[in-house]
């Protein structure tokens, strides 16, 4: 019945939406933002440590959201981690593309590994209603990295 | 009378298409029902044949028009055996209707010290103008009655709450649009007039499910909406007892609604003209005149009926579902149902259902409080039924339920 979801709904996404990595609170976060879509409920915190050289040195997030928006999420934990904050904007700006139209025709070489890392998620692009589970993350970082407290994705 | 389904699905167009491949099983008729030719047909012919403004112009087809609006108030009073057609005030939805109450007679007939009483299982429509009533500092409370853990109204929480004779007005759903819960009705406006206050029902789903009849109930005001009713959006309707619309206050202010304007002062139009500024919604009034005969000629006992049924039916068939947890589950209800499945999202689980052409509403369905009220602040996937709605339909949601579960395990 369900088969043709399996494009949306890939082994990665089902197995970072079940266990969702860096699912904790940074206590001595730099920066941190609320996410929050309110048309569906979803909504989660993002903690970004950064290092003595500026990078992000760690990250992590809470909160509650749906299978595309928790591993998403915890997909961003994992990519922005060692990166620097002009790195993590781009790499958000890339994503969004990819989530939104499938592909990023734009995107260079700098950060082809860890869009690699974020293709099974570029399924939500065919589903409209969905796109924003998979976006709210990304928005919330990009209110982080610039001391915005909160985003939303509606 | 014996009521049959597959005809009447046949009066509706868009059920006989396929959705992703699949035959539409539509299960959101609650957000907003779905139109049967008859309603289709009735708005083109106005459009098309008797097209104008009302109370307008002195000329045949402003004539016609304003006979088939002002026919349209006389069929839905018919609907609701209203007293007098003049009861019926055409808003442009439920939420219009109520706010029309909350900034009329909230502001205009409502003292300070005066309280409003709605519950927690409250649409939004029916608690955000009370929560903005109650926040302009003109010293109106608000209280809110409990829902008990089956989701029905706790009466003993309503008579405590009405028991200092403070409350002036009782403004309370008779169905709820996520429990599906029933409200005892006529028990509410014995307390609420015992209380000295009056009352006000958001009947947006009773009025489709039930035969609503004004006066057997007695309240004060009724509202409901013309799109859940298989009538067209744009169109709602307040049913104020003609007492009180003397007493309120305008609305909104404009054209039709006055009965003389100078540049110094303004005489008001009489009821219900005086609530209803602007030009009306005048083909979505014929359309709902034409919705409200139609659920007639089926006839409400028989779409009740057919709807007891089905909620049966759905009982027996969710309740096997392993993980499903259902929320409420009122003695009397109707046919919605809000449920979670194990850990699934709602959301996801809505996109598994689109897939099998299934339409559901997954968030919190205009009811954020009631769903904080029952620990599931993520939301719920809800099921609401329409009078074309089958038993294989909900045998088959079960079907994709127990797969949907499957999938996530």
């Amino acid at each position: 019945m369900f088969d043709d979801l399996r494009d949306l709904y890939q082994e990665v996404i089902l197995d970072h939406g079940r266990k969702p990595r860096n699912f904790r609170r940074l206590e001595d976060a730099d920066r941190t933002a609320r996410g929050d879509n309110p048309m569906c409920g979803d909504r989660l915190e993002l903690f970004v440590k950064l290092g003595p050289d500026g990078a992000i040195a760690d990250a992590a997030f809470q909160g509650r959201g749906c299978a595309i928006s928790t591993a998403s999420a915890s997909l961003l934990t994992e990519t922005v981690k060692g990166k620097t904050l002009e790195q993590a904007h781009a790499l958000s700006d890339q994503f969004r593309a990819l989530a939104m139209t499938g592909t990023c025709p734009d995107c260079g070489e700098a950060l082809s590994e860890e869009m690699e890392r974020l293709q099974p998620l570029s399924g939500v692009h065919e589903f409209p209603s969905r796109v924003k589970c998979a976006t709210l993350a990304w928005h919330t970082l990009n209110a982080a990295l610039d001391g915005a407290k909160e985003a939303s994705s509606e | 009378m014996s009521f049959d389904v597959e005809r009447a699905r046949r009066d509706f167009p868009i059920l006989s298409q396929t959705v992703r491949g699949k035959p539409l099983v539509f299960l959101d008729s609650g957000a907003s029902a779905q139109k049967p030719r008859a309603v289709i047909d009735a708005m083109v012919r106005c459009m098309e044949e008797r097209y104008a403004n009302v109370h307008r112009g002195a000329y045949f087809l402003s004539e016609a028009a304003t006979e088939a609006y002002e026919a349209a108030r006389g069929a839905v009073a018919r609907f609701i055996n209203a007293a007098d057609p003049r009861e019926v005030i055409f808003t442009s939805n439920s939420t219009m209707a109520i706010n029309l109450v909350a900034h009329s007679w909230g502001r205009g007939v409502l003292k300070p010290g005066q309280a409003v009483l709605i519950s927690e299982m409250e649409h939004h429509a029916n608690l955000v103008p009370w929560q903005m009533l109650r926040d302009e500092g003109r010293g109106i409370e608000l209280r809110i009655a409990r829902v008990t853990d089956a989701g029905e109204l706790d009466m003993d929480d309503v008579a405590a709450k009405l028991a200092d004779g403070k409350v002036g007005l009782v403004a309370i759903t008779h169905m709820s649009n996520v429990l599906g819960t029933v409200t005892p009705a006529e028990r509410l406006v014995r307390m609420a007039h015992e209380a000295g206050a009056k009352i006000l029902f958001d009947g947006s789903q009773a009025a489709v499910h039930r035969r609503v009849d004004m006066q057997a109930l007695g309240a004060d005001f009724y509202v409901f909406t013309g799109h859940k009713l298989y009538g067209p959006t744009g169109i709602g309707v307040l049913w104020a007892r003609l007492e009180h619309q003397e007493r309120m206050p305008p609305f909104l202010g404009g054209g039709d609604m006055i009965s003389m304007v100078t540049l110094d002062r303004v005489e008001f139009a009489p009821p219900p003209a005086k609530f209803e500024a602007g030009t009306p919604p005048i083909v979505e009034a014929v359309g709902l005149h034409a919705a409200v005969a139609y659920v007639s000629a089926i006839g409400m006992a028989a779409v009740e009926a057919h709807e007891r049924a089905l909620v049966d039916h759905a009982m027996r068939r969710l309740s096997d579902i392993e993980g499903l947890g259902l929320l409420g589950r009122a003695q009397d209800r109707g046919g919605v149902f809000a449920f979670s499945l194990d850990n699934a999202h709602p959301h996801d689980l809505a996109t598994l259902l689109d897939r099998a052409g299934i339409a559901v509403r997954a968030g919190r369905h205009c009811a954020e409080p009631l769903h904080a009220r029952f620990g599931v602040e993520g939301g719920t996937v809800r099921a609401s039924f329409g009078l074309y709605t089958t038993e294989g339909e909900i045998d088959y949601l079960a079907e994709a339920l127990t797969k949907a579960r499957e999938f996530f395990a």
